[in-house]
């Protein structure tokens, strides 16, 4: 970003007839492989983690996880039924007994532990998440897994100071939490959903994504390396029905779900008659806005990380790219130019800037949000570069042209496609911003603070990053506005969710 | 014996005292069994027109200064202080013994000033700034979240509605309320004090009617984006499946609630009609 900066402050005047010369080196030189060779210390096959111990599912039953970066077999994971969900929740209530019993201070000091041995093994980790779920290395080793950690950290220091979280009202945990989450983020979205509920003083169970299970696996080796009670944090493994049992089972007093805005109207259809608490982390089609007097060279690199960073599988990826029409040619040029350089490919090489797509399943989506957008008239632009034959793989894909009724500019894609469309004026930009049933995040680009307040008023969405994107810290409550979902994650905010006030 | 004049009682919706698009109305009996009025017996289409009112009303009043939104719910408690005599009266004739209907009354007025003092506050208490190892002023605000659907309940009538309302548009968020089916003169008289205590036409819209017409269309209606509602477990069902389609926020009164207690006012029910907005905002040259 540095390099970048000064680069803007660099004199562009040059003499006539000597234009700048390009440097794209992806066209020039091939680079050699750098691949990650940390262990992961993968187990060939993973049980379920109920009441502090792994025991093998009722039905014997295992479905294998795929890497799919090469589509090879990475271990074999335990689905449970509702027999399995039973016990995790019998555990689940065993272990609450104790756990809500604890003082804060004993509480934090088990959460602290977390997040030091989840550092101690923060390379293995990373190369275990890569493996199992395709996002470069460089990602998993420098975002997920240290972001996860800081999320421990920083939730263990509240588990002792919980009368600051709602001034006036005392607060109490609520008992078992039932939480289902997503394979774009597992491990960092397992924190996420973790530090807060057993600050407070809840018991878990928790399914992750059938597709990145090992390292929420992996993770219940830590939870037992740091001598949690029994019980306290229960991990199940499957499919939907896997997750439908954790999420309808009546020992539930809340349910945290993240995933797609579809799943999510399910899952509040199926809650309706209970009352159950919810939190719902959902879809997205966040708009990521470019003024004219934005630093342009910032704001691309700033795009590319929006729209490109974890393949595009964020929910609060800027999928939506506006920019202002006097800098619009300038912007789709610069960001071409940018996406030559983009190495797409092996996720556990340390140079790769795209990984692999999470599933077949997930490619297939793309391809065809990505044939609609074709069809309906936009102007796609993909490089040309070399994918890996075995894989899921797929180009960075910029569409221009895009207009707000196609189905590129509305649907989450949840894939590296990004749809470029342009606007006049400021109350232009926020319109098209906000005319979305989605409202979980949005981005600004200007040099003039005002703007960025200005546009942070009126956006409709629960974060907003100014000449930044996809920025998150355990510190900073995450979450949407409207069919983005409800309630927040990190924070002070974040807490009150696992909460009761009494 | 001169006769007097009775009032037509008409709900107060977008600033204006209407009867339902229907046509219909119901007659309502007082306490002792004599025929008091035709009441508005409004429809799922004057419901869409409230919200309609209450959508339009929405940006300006949110755009209100706390200040200003905290005068005006004062107002709005003095405007209950001054009539309290016509709402006890009115309490007592349709069931309120005198005692329980001035503590009704008086709850009222008090907590619409509790509210009113709020407004200036609950940010400071609610929102924050974050610490982010990164070189940003980060910083979570509270933003309301636009039009919220009010179900209030059938006792305390005025009490209970005024406890819903209040803590929702203190915050800027504008509401479409149903008020009780079977003593819905109290609110009548209220939507007379909001047309004269400053509150722009539009954030409080009232409607008398059925629940069982009504409720499916709370449920369901999209530009609703929260409900509030002191209702039964049907309802709350019907209101619940409704609310996923659009993933509205639902928060129900719980049956068993002490309007009078102190429980029943509360900055965390003004917290539960806000969103939370974070901005990362970058600090440098």
């Amino acid at each position: 970003m540095s390099i970048l900066t000064s680069e803007n402050k660099r004199p562009t005047k040059r003499s006539a007839g000597r234009p700048l010369p390009e440097l794209i080196f992806g066209d020039l030189w091939e680079f050699d492989p750098a691949p990650e060779t940390a262990d992961p210390k993968l187990k060939p096959r993973y049980d379920l983690f109920i009441g502090g111990r792994f025991v093998a599912p009722v039905s014997g039953k295992y479905f294998d996880s795929i890497n799919p970066a090469n589509e090879t077999k990475l271990a074999e994971i335990a689905q449970a039924n509702a027999a399995d969900v039973d016990a995790a929740y019998a555990a689940a209530q065993k272990g609450f007994a104790v756990w809500s019993k604890l003082p804060g201070k004993e509480r934090a000091k088990y959460i602290y532990r977390l997040a030091r041995l989840l550092q101690d093994r923060a390379r293995e980790f990373a190369v275990a998440e890569t493996m199992d779920g395709g996002k470069p290395i460089k990602e998993s080793r420098d975002f997920d897994v240290p972001m996860a950690a800081a999320h421990f950290f920083y939730h263990a220091g509240w588990a002792d100071k919980l009368e600051y979280v709602a001034p006036g009202r005392k607060v109490a945990p609520l008992g078992v939490v039932g939480q289902v989450i997503p394979w774009n983020f597992p491990l960092l979205m397992m924190a996420w959903k973790l530090a807060p509920a057993l600050a407070m003083g809840n018991t878990i169970v928790i399914k992750p994504a059938e597709t990145t299970s090992v390292t929420a696996l992996k993770f219940a080796e830590i939870v037992q390396d740091a001598g949690f009670p029994a019980g306290v944090v229960n991990i199940v493994t499957g499919f939907g029905d896997t997750g439908a049992a954790v999420l309808n089972h009546p020992a539930a007093v809340k349910v945290a779900f993240t995933g797609s805005t579809e799943v999510g109207k399910i899952i509040m259809r199926s809650l309706a008659g209970t009352d159950k608490k919810m939190t719902m982390e959902l879809g997205g089609k966040a708009a990521n806005i470019v003024f004219d007097d934005a630093p342009l060279d910032q704001a691309v690199e700033g795009i590319v990380n929006g729209i490109f960073f974890n393949q595009g599988h964020v929910c609060c990826a800027g999928s939506r790219l506006l920019v202002h029409e006097p800098v619009a040619a300038a912007v789709l040029a610069k960001l071409k130019t940018r996406i030559r350089t983009l190495r797409v490919g092996d996720p556990l090489d340390k140079n790769t800037d795209i990984g692999a797509i999470n599933s077949r399943e997930q490619l297939t989506r793309i391809e065809k949000l990505v044939a609609s957008g074709v069809k309906e008239g936009a102007d796609m632009f993909q490089p040309a570069c070399k994918l890996p034959t075995k894989g899921y793989y797929f180009r960075p894909t910029v569409f221009s042209g895009v207009s707000m009724s196609h189905r590129i500019a509305r649907e989450e894609i949840f894939g590296p496609v990004l749809s470029v469309l342009t606007f006049r004026t400021l109350d232009e930009a926020v319109e098209k911003a906000n005319n979305t049933a989605y409202g979980l995040s949005a981005g600004v680009w200007t040099d003039k603070g005002s703007r960025i307040l200005k546009m942070s008023t009126e956006l409709k969405a629960g974060v907003v990053w100014a000449n930044t994107y996809n920025k998150f810290d355990p510190t900073s409550p995450f979450g949407g506005y409207k069919e983005s979902g409800f309630g927040r994650e990190g924070g002070r905010q974040g807490l009150l969710d696992y909460c009761k006030l009494v | 014996m001169r006769l007097p004049i009775t009032k037509t009682p008409k709900p107060y919706v977008g600033g204006a005292f209407i009867r339902s698009e229907s046509g219909r109305t119901f007659p309502l009996k007082d306490a002792a069994g004599n025929f008091f009025a035709h009441i508005p017996q409004c429809t799922r289409k004057d419901l869409r027109n409230a919200v309609e009112a209450a959508a339009k009303a929405g940006p300006g009043w949110a755009k209100r200064t706390a200040y200003n939104r905290g005068q005006i719910l004062y107002r709005l408690g003095e405007m209950v202080e001054a009539r309290r005599t016509e709402l006890i009266d009115t309490l007592v004739r349709f069931g309120a013994t005198k005692s329980a209907a001035a503590k009704e009354v008086d709850a009222c007025s008090d907590r619409l000033v509790y509210y009113a003092g709020w407004t200036d506050k609950y940010e400071q208490v609610l929102g924050n700034v974050n610490p982010v190892a990164s070189s940003h002023f980060n910083f979570t605000v509270t933003e309301p979240m636009g039009v919220i659907g009010v179900i209030a309940p059938d006792a305390p009538a005025l009490l209970g509605l005024v406890s819903l309302i209040a803590p929702v548009i203190a915050s800027g968020n504008t509401v479409v309320a149903e008020v009780s089916e079977t003593n819905p003169y109290p609110a009548i008289l209220l939507g007379e004090m909001l047309a004269t205590s400053d509150l722009p036409g539009g954030v409080v819209n009232l409607l008398t009617g059925f629940r069982k017409e009504l409720v499916p269309t709370f449920a369901t209606h999209t530009h609703l984006r929260g409900i509030s509602a002191a209702v039964g477990e049907a309802d709350r069902k019907t209101l619940r499946l409704g609310a996923a389609e659009s993933v509205k926020r639902v928060h129900f009164a719980g049956e068993a609630t002490d309007w009078f207690s102190a429980k029943a006012q509360d900055l965390y029910a003004i917290r539960d009609f806000v969103e939370f907005k974070t901005t990362w905002h970058p600090v440098g040259a």
